[in-house]
């Protein structure tokens, strides 16, 4: 027995010696092969799995569709596309980041996703100058960070937040509203926009649990139905959106249910049943990834098998930057970093120049209100800025 | 502090929490079962009532059902559930049942100590948790709508719908017969002799492992139920919603008494309530505050839960 355990353990050894062996060799390698940009990395990061991937998905899909683009292009001197799957958990963020700025053929990031995820990854990247491009973390406070490599590829929920109010007010022309959030980063930060503009007309708020966390609604729906409001905001993602809405719906509210773009995906109709979904205003930083400019639509289709859904497009653009850079040999992380920084060009969703602590260029920012027709969302109207 | 908001409202955080509660009551059966006689706290239980969860709605999709169907006629809406009910808890029981053949049986031949069946649980429910992550690709499955949530009546001014109805009175039916079959049957008094003293009743002739089998078996087919009333109530359903649901079943097994079965029920009925009572107090940001925290206050008062440990005393 010892004996068997010996050689176990010997085996083990040896195993380690091969496996670092065989990564001292590839590390070297990195180092030769970083003068022409090839075969090296970029990355998307973002929740792949768990209970938010949804969006995850769509913007891994539409970066995935801008390298193989690229690499069809450029056949003989090919990016390749690492995925870091976050689960859309700060917690999991630092490890996962520390493991792209550890890789050194990764040159730039498609990420993080959400806001929470991307408060927790912010300052790693920024010491390790790994530039990063978030297709849709919306929270204000993150371009205030200082951090020196955080870029936003679409608007804030200071831009967002007050057009959702804006909408709930004019075009709703509700009086009484009845704010919810979900005490995430982004949901509770969507929600104060909203109730700052909105004023006295919030007759009430409660604070539920995000990620999954919450099932049952009854508590909240018990409020929303006494205040016998006009119109319900939720700050926060689909899951909880979809059943909060089917249980108010199944208590006799009316009223219709906005939401800002974490709940903007069809994984919220599916939660919520076609029938309780209808109605629902969903606001985007964004405009309709549908309406994306060239072929992006047929493109995506075509690759995914499936239609583009909300910040696809955004990912891909964010995507293109980068790889623009690549191709414009900016090959090592602080030349791209300078590309990105000074890049001025268009891409499939808007046209993309970024400012002051990496914000989008304001001129740039539209927000769409989309709204839940018949089972699908559909786009609504474009909202004034005020 | 809004007491106004509480005081107004008290009637239907009431009910609805009664609602929730009978739902922890019926999982935190399988808790306290398997407490009772092996001693053990089955993590994995959060699971079981997922397979059923899950095994409901997936029948109702056999029969071309989704979260848009409506179903009318009393006949047609009986037969759903009841179908959905016997596939719910044959999917918990059998899930029960390959849990405690794999995870548990080969521990207990071995003579493992107990933190080796503890790690074994949470390990079994993560494997099957994240099984079902995978299989339905993290997104939340619809079930269809069986039973209006309107209101049928009100009592006292408060509205009673037939959700409400099905659940309290499932529930209760359930806890019942489980009362009984362990009172009264062969099998229960094996339950109750393995409980007390497991090598006297293996004396005395009775098949440890078989009851053993039968315990968790029983514990799976209520925690099937719950999860076909979960259905009913939630309309939907995704992986990971087991893992908190159990959390609050085993609290509510503790609270009312772990290995009690009465203690279950009263539990669970008390969690729910107190949930919806700190969320309209407080905010629903205390609602999970507000259960551990009772459950912290009553044990220090009473640290063997408001009706005490005894499935194997005089009372089960």
């Amino acid at each position: 027995m010892r004996q068997k355990l010996a050689r176990v353990i010997g085996g083990v050894a040896m195993l380690a010696l091969v496996a670092g062996g065989t990564a001292c060799s590839s590390g070297s390698d990195d180092e030769a092969s970083g003068g022409d940009g090839c075969g090296s990395k970029i990355a998307f990061f973002g929740a792949l799995t768990g209970s938010s991937a949804a969006l995850g998905i769509n913007e891994k899909n539409g970066v995935k569709l801008a390298v193989e683009k690229y690499n069809k292009e450029n056949a003989d001197c090919k990016v390749e596309l690492a995925e870091l799957d976050s689960q859309g958990s700060p917690d999991q963020a630092p490890g996962l980041a520390q493991k792209a700025i550890d890789d050194a053929k990764i040159l730039g990031i498609i990420g993080p996703a959400y806001s929470g995820e991307s408060e927790a990854a912010g300052p790693l990247f920024s010491e390790a100058g790994l530039v990063t491009i978030t297709p849709s973390a919306t929270r204000p406070s993150l371009a205030q960070q200082g951090w020196k490599t955080f870029f936003r590829a679409v608007g804030n929920d200071l831009s967002q937040g007050p057009a959702a109010g804006t909408y709930i007010k004019n075009v709703l022309k509700a009086d009484k509203v009845y704010v919810i959030d979900d005490q995430s980063a982004y949901g509770a930060g969507l929600a104060d926009e909203v109730k700052k503009v909105l004023g006295s007309a919030v007759v009430g708020s409660d604070k539920v649990q995000g990620e999954g966390k919450q099932t049952e609604f009854s508590g909240v729906v018990t409020k929303v139905k006494a205040a016998n409001v006009k119109a319900v905001f939720f700050g926060g993602y689909y899951q909880e959106a979809g059943l909060i809405r089917k249980q108010l719906t199944a208590a006799g509210v009316t009223a219709p249910l906005v939401a800002g773009d974490g709940t903007n995906d069809p994984a919220y109709i599916t939660s919520a049943g076609a029938a309780a979904a209808e109605g629902t205003i969903l606001t985007c930083p964004c405009a309709p990834a549908a309406e994306a400019r060239g072929t992006f639509v047929e493109e995506f289709k075509a690759l995914n098998g499936a239609d583009p859904g909300t910040y696809s497009d955004t990912a891909y653009d964010a995507a293109n930057i980068l790889l623009a850079g690549i191709k414009a040999k900016k090959t090592t992380r602080a030349d791209l970093l300078e590309f990105v920084k000074s890049y001025d060009g268009e891409g499939v969703a808007s046209k993309y120049k970024f400012v002051e602590g990496g914000e989008l260029d304001p001129a740039q920012v539209v927000v769409w209100a989309f709204k839940v027709q018949g089972g699908k969302v559909v786009p609504d109207q474009e909202i004034p800025k005020s | 502090m809004n007491f106004d908001g509480l005081f107004s409202n008290f009637g239907e955080l009431t009910t609805t929490g009664l609602t929730q509660g009978a739902i922890y009551a019926l999982v935190a059966l399988g808790y306290t079962l398997v407490y009772g006689v092996l001693r053990l706290i089955n993590f994995a239980h959060s699971e079981v009532f997922i397979a059923g969860a899950f095994a409901a709605i997936w029948t109702w999709n056999g029969f071309g059902l989704d979260q848009d169907s409506q179903v009318s006629g009393v006949g047609s809406i009986l037969f759903y559930l009841l179908v959905a009910m016997i596939v719910a808890a044959i999917a918990s029981a059998g899930t029960a049942t390959v849990i405690e053949r794999v995870a548990y049986r080969p521990l207990r031949k071995r003579n493992a100590p107990p933190l080796a069946f503890l790690i074994t649980a949470i390990g079994a429910s993560i494997a099957i948790s994240e099984a079902f992550g995978i299989w339905t690709r993290r997104r939340p499955e619809g079930a269809p709508i069986l039973i209006s949530q309107k209101p049928l009546f009100h009592l006292f001014g408060v509205p009673i719908d037939g959700v409400q109805l099905l659940t309290l009175g499932a529930a209760l039916v359930m806890m019942v017969a489980l009362d009984q079959f362990i009172n009264r049957s062969r099998v229960g008094r094996g339950i109750r002799a393995v409980a007390q003293d497991a090598n006297t009743a293996a004396l005395m002739g009775v098949n440890k492992d078989r009851i053993i089998l039968m315990v968790f078996i029983a514990g799976g087919t209520m925690a099937g139920v719950a999860g076909l009333l979960y259905d009913v109530r939630i309309q939907s359903l995704t992986y990971s919603v087991g893992f908190l649901l159990g959390l609050k079943a085993f609290t509510a097994a503790v609270l009312g008494g772990i290995g009690n079965l009465r203690g279950a029920l009263v539990g669970g009925l008390l969690l729910g309530v107190v949930e919806n009572y700190a969320s309209g107090l407080f905010g629903s940001e205390w609602k999970d505050f507000a259960a551990f925290a009772v459950l912290v206050v009553l044990l220090m008062f009473r640290p063997t839960g408001l009706l005490g440990e005894s499935l194997g005393r005089a009372r089960a």
